[in-house]
């Protein structure tokens, strides 16, 4: 190369955070962790899932901790043709707002469905956790959703 | 509250690992590369003002008064003038050098811009002003277009240089 030509080279920054999640976030990533899906008790009785250490209308302490799941429904969907590298499957995969099942709020996460045509808002759908050797108590110990009945 | 039943015993999950990675292809440009190349030589390269004489190491491709383009490259020597310095007492995350240690600003002889530079074979309290110190290398092999070329500078023998000959870079 000749010697007024410039130089490049790859660069990584990158900051290694971690953050406390405090009690509310950390039984539900407990949870996670041991193949369970939990929700909290708002105002009202509603169950917020994920669940919040305040009432998002209220702003009140939530109440107690409930076992939502493992089945929920698609609110609202994207098609995600082409994944980047970072995300969290390596095929075409929807990204979707789950209701669960005894949850009034929707989750966001991963539908493995295999093709556009095979999702649809109001669909039934299942959790598919990591193998329990895998989970470290992390939104990614859910591999996907899946259609019910496909699992 | 959280149900406290573990799996293998594993407590209660209170902390979440939030890493950020940002990949770069990065470029210094056309100046640094000049700078960089040396390194890779085992050699300071810097860039002379065709206006004001001045040499720029590294050099940003311009000179900061005049304005106007450095195009003349120039080898500086292997030796400077320690013109200030800290010495680093406190552990940090990421440190990979045994504290104490010194970090000085370096003039190298014909340059007129100093660069920060580890001063190692020498105990901490005997830094000062005006020292003379020399680059130490890496092994041949070793050398790359970056500065973990240099592993350190080291006094070299020669007295200190008057406080005359350097207060303009302080």
């Amino acid at each position: 190369m000749a010697e007024h030509e410039a130089l490049h080279a790859s660069h990584v920054l990158e900051y290694p955070y971690s953050r406390s999640v405090g009690p509310v976030i950390g039984a539900f990533l407990t949870g996670l962790r041991e193949g369970r899906l939990t929700g909290v008790r708002g105002a009202g009785g509603s169950v917020i899932v994920p669940p919040t250490e305040y009432d998002p209308t209220t702003g009140e302490d939530t109440g107690e901790l409930v076992e939502v799941g493992p089945g929920g429904v698609v609110e609202t969907w994207a098609w995600v043709e082409q994944p980047l590298p970072k995300q969290p499957l390596d095929h075409p995969f929807a990204w979707a707002l789950i209701r669960l099942d005894g949850a009034d709020t929707a989750l966001l996460h991963v539908v493995d469905a295999g093709d556009p045509g095979s999702i649809a808002t109001g669909d039934r759908v299942t959790v598919r956790f990591r193998p329990e050797a895998d989970r470290v108590g992390s939104m990614a110990d859910i591999e996907a959703f899946v259609p019910e009945g496909s699992a | 509250m959280a149900d406290d039943s573990t799996i293998e015993g594993r407590g209660p999950v209170t902390t979440l690992a939030t890493p950020i990675r940002l990949d770069f292809d990065f470029t210094p440009g056309i100046a640094q590369s000049v700078f960089l190349r040396g390194l890779a030589r085992g050699r300071f390269m810097g860039q002379r003002c065709p206006k004001c004489g001045k040499v720029y190491v590294p050099s940003r491709g311009s000179c900061p008064t005049d304005g106007v383009p450095t195009t003349e490259d120039v080898e500086l020597a292997n030796v400077g003038t320690v013109t200030t310095y800290c010495v680093v007492n406190v552990p940090f995350a990421g440190q990979s050098i045994e504290i104490p240690y010194i970090c000085a600003q370096v003039l190298l002889d014909g340059a007129n811009l100093s660069f920060m530079g580890l001063i190692q074979e020498i105990p901490t309290d005997e830094i000062r002003m005006g020292m003379r110190v020399e680059a130490v290398w890496v092994d041949e092999a070793d050398l790359t277009p970056s500065l973990a070329s240099v592993k350190y500078f080291r006094p070299s023998s020669e007295p200190d240089a008057d406080y005359e000959s350097y207060k303009e870079y302080l």
